[in-house]
Parts: C-alpha cells; structure tokens; sequence
C-alpha cells in the first residue's frame, strides 16, 4: 500500500503560485497608462479578433494576459454581471470595485481550492470617473489578490523591463497622443533593443472621458494609430540588397602579389605601399618581415563613404 | 457557507443573449414572466400612443407624440416613446407604457450585450427577430390588454440605407418601405404621409413631414398630443445616418413645428397635393 507524500501547505502555495507565473510571463505585455481624458491600453496582439483588451460596461473596460479561454470565460463573466446589475438596477450602479470584487473571489477560491489548476491570468479592472483623479486602475492577480495601480501599470511577458521604461519617461495628465507614443515605444522595448511594432499587430483602445456616448471605450483603428503615433521609422530592416546575398570575392591563388594594385587583396610577403594608419610610405619596402595589408577597395559597396 | 464565486451560469460560454441568459438566471427580472390574475388590464397603466417613421436618401426619422393616456385622462404630457436601441437603430413603441419602457431596456441591453459578448454588432434583421422575439414572448399579457407594439428602424451598414421594421401583437414581423406608423393615431399618420412623402425628401424635409403627420393623427385621434405650444412640448425625433442615430435638440425640433403650425394657421389641414400629381412619384 502506497503512502501519500506529506507537502507543506507553504510549499503547495508556491508550487500553484510558480505554475501560474510561469504561464503569465510566457505571452506579451499589456500596458495601461493614465492620462488627461482618461485611460489608455495596449499590447502587442497579431491577432485582429482574439481580443486582451475589451469593454465591460458603460465607463469599466478589461485587460488580461495569460491563457486566453480562461481570460474570455472571466471577460464573459464580467459582461454578463454588469449587465445584470445595470439592468436589474441602474446603469450608474455598475462599478469596477464590485467587478473586481468578483474576479478576486473567483480567482482567490480557485487558487486556494485543492482540486482544480490555478487560473494562469492576470486582470485589469480599470474604470473613469468624472475627472482624472476619480480613475481606478484594479490589478487581480492569479491567486485572487487585488491592487489599486497608480498611473500606469504593466502586466505579462518581460513586465519589469516595460515598466521601468514606462516609469523614466511618464507624464501625468499628458494628451492621448503622447500617451499612444510612450505604450507603443515601451511595448516595443527590451534589455537587447528597440524596435518598432507594426499598426496591425498593436492592439491598443481608450476608455475616453470626451466621448458623448454614455459607453466610453472606444478601439483605436490601425488608421487612426498611425496618425497618433507619427513616423516611427521602419517597422523592419530594410531588405538585403541583391549584391548583399552574393558570396564576397576571394582571392584567386593565380594572381600575382601585386604591391601598386590598391585591389589586390591577396596578402603576400610584400608590404604596403604606404602606412594604412599614418598615410606615410613604407620604408621597408621589400624587406618580407611583415605581412602587408591590404588597403580597402575604392568601390567594393560596403564600406560606408 | 456559500461559494463566493461567480456562479458557474456566469462563467459557462457559448450563449450570447442577455435575455436568454436573464432567463436561466433570474427569470423574475424578464417583463414577459409576470404571472397575471384573470380578465382584462389594460385599463390600469398609462398607454403610449403614435409613433411615426420615414426612410430618406441616406438614413431614417422616427418620431413620436408625447402623450400617455389612461382611459379618457392624459396621464403624462411629455413621455419621451422613441429610444435609440443601439448606435445604428431606434425603437419605438405604443401601448402600455409600462411594459414597454422596460422591454426597450431589456432590447438595449439585449444588442450592447450581445455586441460586448460577441466582438461584433448584430446584423439589421438580427435585430429585428431578436425585437420580435421579445414581442412573441409577451403574447400572454397582450391578450389581457397589456400589448405593447414596437416600430423599429434603423441604418443598415451592409445595404448603406434606413430600414423600417413593424410588428403585430404575436411577434410578427413585416419589413416597411418608405414609411410606416403605429399607435392609435397611425391610421391618420399614415394618410398624411402618403400624401406627404416623397422618395427624395432630404433629413429636414423628411423631419417636416414626420411631424405633418402627427399634427394629423394629433387632429384626428383623442390619444395622440399635438404639440403643446403654451408647454413648448414637441414630439421626440431621432433621425439616424451613416454616422450614427442622434436625438434632434429641442430647438431644432421646435422650429420646424413653428413652421408646420404655422402653415396650419393658414390652411388647418394642412399642404394640399396636387389633384392628378405624378410628378414627384410618391411611394406605395
């Protein structure tokens, strides 16, 4: 008869919380970011209708990173109680705090409960009120925990590096185009560069207080991104040219050594002409104690002029 | 103790309907589930009367009159019938105020959910057989007297043009060109517009018209308000384009109704049509 291995509760937790994280950090970051008129999301998402960011309620929008149809099923939660509670009371009634209330027990009580997998996610509630300092930004996390985030907030893949970007250069109260630049720059930044993310896979939406419509969120098309967000430079590298992908020309062993052909690259006993650093004729001439070096070529196309 | 989670109906995917969802949920909070005693209600609760709509060149007007009645008094002077249902569409509905005030909630509620849930909006007949779905489930009251007609209208991305859509009392539900009323005053609207309308009458134009028509239901029929010139209550008009539905400000509204009393203090029956016309071609 088998025996059950004794685990510590301590080490169960952080066997669960370990499992979860990892699931996080796999995907992209999704960025959250104050400003003037209101709140500002964004990731990096190819996808045009699988959606990170979306729109809960009259002013609460979502934003999730992790497994998608454990994100969607709470997304659809989320939809189905603020809809319930405007429509059983009043529009105004529907508030991000009772929402992210609800995801905290729902995720606290799955964590914690022996039988099921942690959710691999990580939310945010996010919800305008009248002026900018009544916004809240709500940061749930796999094991149930709620924070209240301040200014901007950064979630999934290499978070930490997107927002210490973030936290050098953020602004508070800036316009929606300043906000758009800075999401935009930071989710393309990382330790080893920066690049620049294409308009169509940016998936980027507001939660704007000037709207008049009663529902706030709006999605920023790729259109009007590129006319937020300016020239940024290509999108990639440019593309080689033919004469790049060619193999370079090596030295053929039947040419000979010759010191006056400022082409010739085949080293020989022969020195240089003149000194490749100091211009100055070589007084060794002929002597064969060094290799000569061999000046560059007048054309080769790819040395930089 | 309880579990302090979402319910698990909360979490389960795959249906996309608010209403559908209200039903397994709490069908208490559904207008259509009142359980009702035996005989005749429709007495008891105020009744919305004439609503009218018309398609122009690029969008469609609904409009309606302002009054409720109950029996012979008038219970409300400015009850607002016509409701934007999404960006694109417009519901308007006579009968008991009551039952219809909360089944334009539950239709709002029903395409902004639907829309949230799905990513995408409904279709303009999508909309509609989900109007007349409601409509059907509510057969049971209206034969007590509760019935609650809706119009509905609204801009068709796919087809680039204003749609107008009628209902009966058992869900029925009749596609309308040009134009279309219902209510107690919709028999004289009708009549009016028919004279009225014509195919390439612009947005303003087309919101004249619409209130030529209820200053006739409102001349003819006890239960439909005219306009209220000492109040300055006039009809409520939405009128919905390409770029979306949008309420007429009450000062727009009010000088076009200056206008048409105007006329009227001239001619009380208002603009005259040509006896053997043709040339302007009218609809139907």
């Amino acid at each position: 008869m088998s025996m059950p291995f004794y685990v510590s509760p301590e080490q169960l937790m952080k066997d669960r919380a370990d499992f979860a994280r990892k699931g996080i950090a796999r995907g992209r970051s999704v960025v959250t970011v104050q400003y003037g008129d209101g709140i500002l999301f964004a990731s990096e998402n190819p996808s045009q209708a699988l959606h990170k960011v979306s729109e809960i309620y009259d002013r609460i929008a979502f934003a999730a990173v992790g497994r998608y149809n454990e994100f969607e099923n709470l997304r659809i939660a989320g939809v189905r109680l603020a809809d319930m509670r405007g429509y059983a009371y009043d529009r105004r009634d529907v508030t991000g705090r009772g929402l992210a209330n609800a995801y905290a027990q729902t995720l606290g009580t799955i964590f914690s409960s022996g039988g099921e997998k942690p959710y691999e996610v990580e939310i945010f509630v996010a919800e305008i009120g009248d002026t900018a300092t009544d916004d809240q930004i709500f940061r749930l996390t796999y094991d149930g925990q709620v924070a209240d985030e301040q200014g901007f907030a950064v979630m999934g893949g290499a978070s930490d590096v997107v927002a210490g970007y973030i936290k050098e250069r953020y602004v508070a109260d800036s316009s929606l185009e300043d906000v758009v630049r800075l999401a935009v720059a930071a989710l393309g930044h990382s330790a080893d560069g920066d690049r620049v993310i294409d308009v169509d896979h940016l998936e980027v939406a507001i939660l704007d207080r000037t709207r008049t419509q009663p529902r706030k969120f709006v999605r920023l098309s790729p259109a009007r991104l590129n006319g937020l967000l300016g020239e940024r430079g290509p999108s990639s590298p440019d593309e080689a040219l033919p004469e790049d992908t060619q193999p370079g020309s090596a030295s053929r062993g039947g040419n000979p050594d010759d010191p006056r052909d400022p082409t010739d690259q085949t080293s020989g006993h022969v020195a240089p002409l003149e000194d490749p650093v100091t211009g100055e004729p070589t007084s060794r001439g002929d002597n064969g104690q060094q290799p000569p070096v061999a000046p560059p070529a007048p054309d080769s196309g790819g040395a930089p002029s | 103790m309880s579990d302090p989670r979402l319910p698990a109906s909360y979490l389960q995917p795959g249906i996309s309907s608010f209403s559908d969802f209200l039903a397994g949920e709490s069908p208490e909070l559904l207008p259509s589930r009142r359980a009702l005693p035996q005989g005749q209600a429709g007495d008891l609760a105020p009744h919305g009367t004439t609503i009218v709509a018309a398609t122009f060149p690029g969008g469609v007007v609904m409009a309606g009159d302002r009054r409720a009645t109950m029996g012979n008094i008038i219970a409300q002077r400015d009850i607002e019938k016509v409701f934007p249902a999404d960006e694109y569409s417009v519901v308007g509905i006579a009968g008991t105020a009551g039952l219809a005030v909360e089944m334009v909630r539950l239709f709002q509620t029903e395409l902004e959910h639907y829309e949230k849930i799905e990513g995408t909006t409904l279709s303009m007949d999508g909309k509609a057989n989900r109007l007349a779905a409601l409509i059907r489930a509510n057969l049971g009251m209206a034969m007590q007297g509760l019935s609650v007609v809706p119009l509905f209208a609204g801009f068709d991305m796919r087809q680039s043009q204003g749609r107008i859509f009628s209902y009966d009392v058992t869900g029925g539900r009749y596609e309308e060109t040009a134009f279309y009323s219902v209510g107690s005053g919709s028999l004289f609207a009708k009549g009016s517009l028919k004279k009225l309308y014509r195919e390439d009458l612009d947005e303003t134009q087309c919101v004249t018209a619409v209130l030529q028509a209820l200053y006739d239901a409102a001349d003819d029929d006890s239960a439909t308000g005219g306009p209220d010139m000492a109040r300055r209550i006039f009809p409520v008009v939405r009128v919905i384009t390409v770029e979306g539905g949008r309420r007429l400000g009450d000062e727009e509204v009010a000088e076009i109704a200056d206008r048409v009393i105007a006329g009227r203090m001239i001619r009380p029956d208002g603009p005259g049509a040509p006896l053997t016309g043709g040339t302007t071609g009218g609809q139907r």
